[in-house]
């Protein structure tokens, strides 16, 4: 048998394969690295995967919900175990390549000089992952298996058990008439409202920048203050602010504008069809400054020479207009538009802050306004509905990852095309 | 012909600033209707106008009055602590991993770059339920630091990206000149790439400071006593506990934020600008 079919045999046993190829020093810090990581996580090992099987058997003493955490925790440490010895095994092979070739193996200096060296990266690297890992990846994780679960106010700790249910939210959603309701009355306007509000900004940013830019316009600089004011000032008092100038009885635009022109006070609150109407305007007004600024930038740098030439050739300034300014922004903007899109369809903040995702709307859980994140934020806090707002968040993921993917794609096609 | 290019022209312009005006006037009226709002007397809206008849500092003065459930002072300094470290936490841990990933060609490095790239596209929203469940269970409540870390957690990921592909765009050749004369990894980092970084570095801490400071999900589920709110949470509850009857001690709480954000962000607009536009047509 050669060495390099040996040497990594041994070290299913972590250290015995680097022992066969003669390196002791590294063979004994595998040993130990091996047997310190069983004592160190042995127990939380052990405790987190029977948790993470059975998720308690007994009341009180077992809950559900910490048992789950530990069996995720328990999943992360392993995962960092197998890829240790995953390098002990291919360290085994490698060297075991060496004798079977002939070459001396890799000298302990030679390997502590390459540690160093390579490790910079890692280190420099390693408190961004460790964070990442506490702070975003186990709590992804946690919500997740949730959703697989039944845990909700009925299968709480420490009264009762919560017990996995494999798919069953996921077909509950689609089965349970109220719950299949809601869910399509919500996921349809959240796309409206991403559709409606992504593109009102979009275009009144765009054309701000272009009405800004022409040659002849003053006071520019004045202008482009005001215009990025929207911007400066924290949007969640912004909304707060809208939120009075909307209010159905106190509120500025009835009382005052809408007063003043002899109309009727309009609903803005109470109405489903008025609050969304309201809701879209102020997501333009909020919105449009980040495009104004960036198209801005776009249109300063599209060259002089280009427009004279157009010029010199007779075109018309909406010839001009359409064969080089808008083409020009559209290239340079495109991942820009559609980070707006995503933006708002997880915005969270305009829907909740100004009335609640209300006006609400009788047997739903969801208000009327009431977008996909917005009902899984109602469905955790206030209804205590933790399995179905995780199997939520999933989907709403799934769509998420699914349009980035596909602008991912594109933004690739447009390097390669460039 | 030249006459009526000259009228069109005209026309034009008039229609420009007809319109220019007609969005400055949408754009300033909130804000101004808030500034008055706030020197009203009395607690009601229903009086308000732009130009208060009798002015007043009441409002002003109730937010540190110091009552239990309004403690503007508190909220105002957890905001900006909570926002300050988030900031400097994310450009610390963001500029030397995107240094890692534009630079360096270690193993495991496609794989980061991977889940960098997953963990952008899930939003922060997801880990909510676990977060919520969590705290409670845990008594993690009302700490700004776990907050703090939850933060700059959630910032790594896009900025990570953003700033990899602004260092990218650093020619290679100027690291390497430095490293024949001698200079170290982390040398090379402070003296060259850090400075030439540095209108992604002001997007990095604009995203830092901003993202933090308007947050309201995650700071709602674990901040929960009013001495831990920050002025999301704080200012919000103002409003809807008692809706409209403490309205104008609110626009008084939102005129002392937004003065001095406004005014920073407009000074310090220009350091982000070149950045954002970089960033936008790199993509």
């Amino acid at each position: 048998m050669q060495h390099r079919t040996i040497a990594p045999l041994l070290s299913i046993i972590p250290g015995l394969g680097q022992f066969y190829n003669k390196q002791w020093v590294k063979g004994l810090v595998f040993l130990i690295l091996a047997a310190s990581f069983f004592v160190a996580f042995g127990d939380l090992l052990n405790m987190g995967f029977w948790g993470l099987f059975t998720l308690g058997t007994q009341v009180p003493r077992d809950n559900s919900i910490f048992l789950l955490a530990e069996g995720i925790i328990a999943l992360i440490v392993s995962a960092f175990g197998l890829g240790i010895y995953y390098w002990n095994l291919k360290d085994a092979y490698h060297n075991g390549k060496l004798r079977d070739e002939n070459f001396p193996v890799t000298s302990l200096k030679s390997e502590y000089q390459n540690l160093i060296g390579q490790g910079y990266p890692y280190l420099i690297s390693g408190p961004s992952l460790f964070l990442l890992i506490f702070a975003v990846i186990f709590p992804i994780l946690f919500s997740f298996a949730l959703a697989f679960t039944n845990y909700d106010l009925y299968h709480s700790p420490p009264a009762n058990l919560a017990d996995w249910v494999g798919l069953e939210t996921f077909a509950e959603i689609f089965t349970v008439d109220i719950w299949r309701s809601t869910f399509f009355d919500v996921l349809a306007w959240t796309v409206i409202w991403t559709l409606v509000a992504s593109s009102l900004q979009v275009s009144l940013g765009v054309f701000l920048a272009i009405v800004v830019n022409q040659k002849e316009v003053r006071f520019k600089k004045f202008f482009r203050t005001i215009l990025v004011l929207p911007w400066a000032v924290p949007g969640f008092v912004t909304i707060l602010i809208f939120a009075g100038l909307f209010n159905d009885s106190f509120g500025a635009i009835n009382n005052d504008i809408l007063a003043f022109f002899g109309m009727d006070p309009i609903p803005w609150m109470t109405d489903e069809k008025w609050a969304r109407v309201a809701l879209i305007f102020m997501q333009g007004w909020l919105g449009f400054p980040y495009i104004f600024i960036v198209t801005t930038g776009v249109l300063q740098s599209i060259p002089e020479d280009l427009y004279e030439a157009a010029t010199i050739d007779g075109a018309s300034i909406f010839a001009k207009f359409k064969n080089i300014t808008m083409p020009m922004i559209l290239i340079a903007m495109a991942p820009i538009i559609i980070t707006q899109f995503t933006f708002n369809f997880n915005n969270f903040n305009i829907i909740y802050l100004f009335n609640g995702g209300g006006p609400a709307v009788a047997g739903s859980t969801a208000g009327g306004t009431d977008i996909l994140v917005s009902w899984i934020y109602k469905l955790t806090m206030q209804s205590s509905q933790y399995s179905l707002a995780a199997a939520l968040t999933i989907l709403l993921s799934i769509f998420v990852i699914g349009i980035a993917l596909w602008q991912f794609r594109r933004t690739n096609s447009f390097k390669e095309g460039a | 012909m030249q006459t009526t290019m000259k009228t069109n022209r005209i026309l034009r312009l008039f229609f420009t600033y007809a319109f220019l005006l007609f969005v400055t006037v949408l754009i300033i009226y909130p804000l101004l209707w808030t500034v008055g709002a706030s020197f009203n007397p009395g607690n009601s809206l229903i009086s308000t106008s732009i130009i208060p008849e009798n002015p007043t500092l009441d409002h002003y003065k109730e937010l540190f009055a110091g009552k239990e459930s309004l403690q503007y002072g508190k909220w105002y300094w957890n905001s900006l602590k909570i926002s300050i470290f988030t900031m400097l936490g994310t450009m610390i841990t963001v500029s030397f991993t995107a240094f890692a990933f534009s630079r360096f060609r270690f193993k495991g490095r496609k794989n980061a770059l991977m889940l960098f790239l997953l963990l952008q596209m899930i939003p922060q929203f997801a880990a909510l339920i676990a977060l919520f469940v969590l705290a409670q269970i845990l008594g993690m409540m009302n700490s700004h630091w776990l907050l703090i870390l939850l933060y700059i957690g959630g910032q790594i990921p896009m900025n990570t990206y953003l700033m990899k592909g602004y260092m990218d765009s650093i020619p290679m050749d100027l690291d390497e000149s430095a490293k024949i004369d001698g200079a170290s990894n982390t040398r090379i980092f402070w003296q060259i790439i850090l400075p030439l970084s540095r209108p992604m570095l002001a997007v990095v801490a604009m995203n830092g400071f901003t993202g933090p400071l308007g947050d309201f999900v995650l700071s709602s589920v674990i901040l929960r006593t009013p001495d831990s709110y920050t002025l999301p949470i704080g200012l919000y509850k103002l409003v809807n506990d008692v809706m409209g009857a403490s309205y104008t001690t609110f626009a008084a709480g939102a005129i002392l934020i937004s003065i001095p954000i406004a005014i920073t962000f407009l000074l310090l607009q220009k350091q982000f600008v070149s950045g954002l536009t970089a960033g936008g047509t790199k993509g």
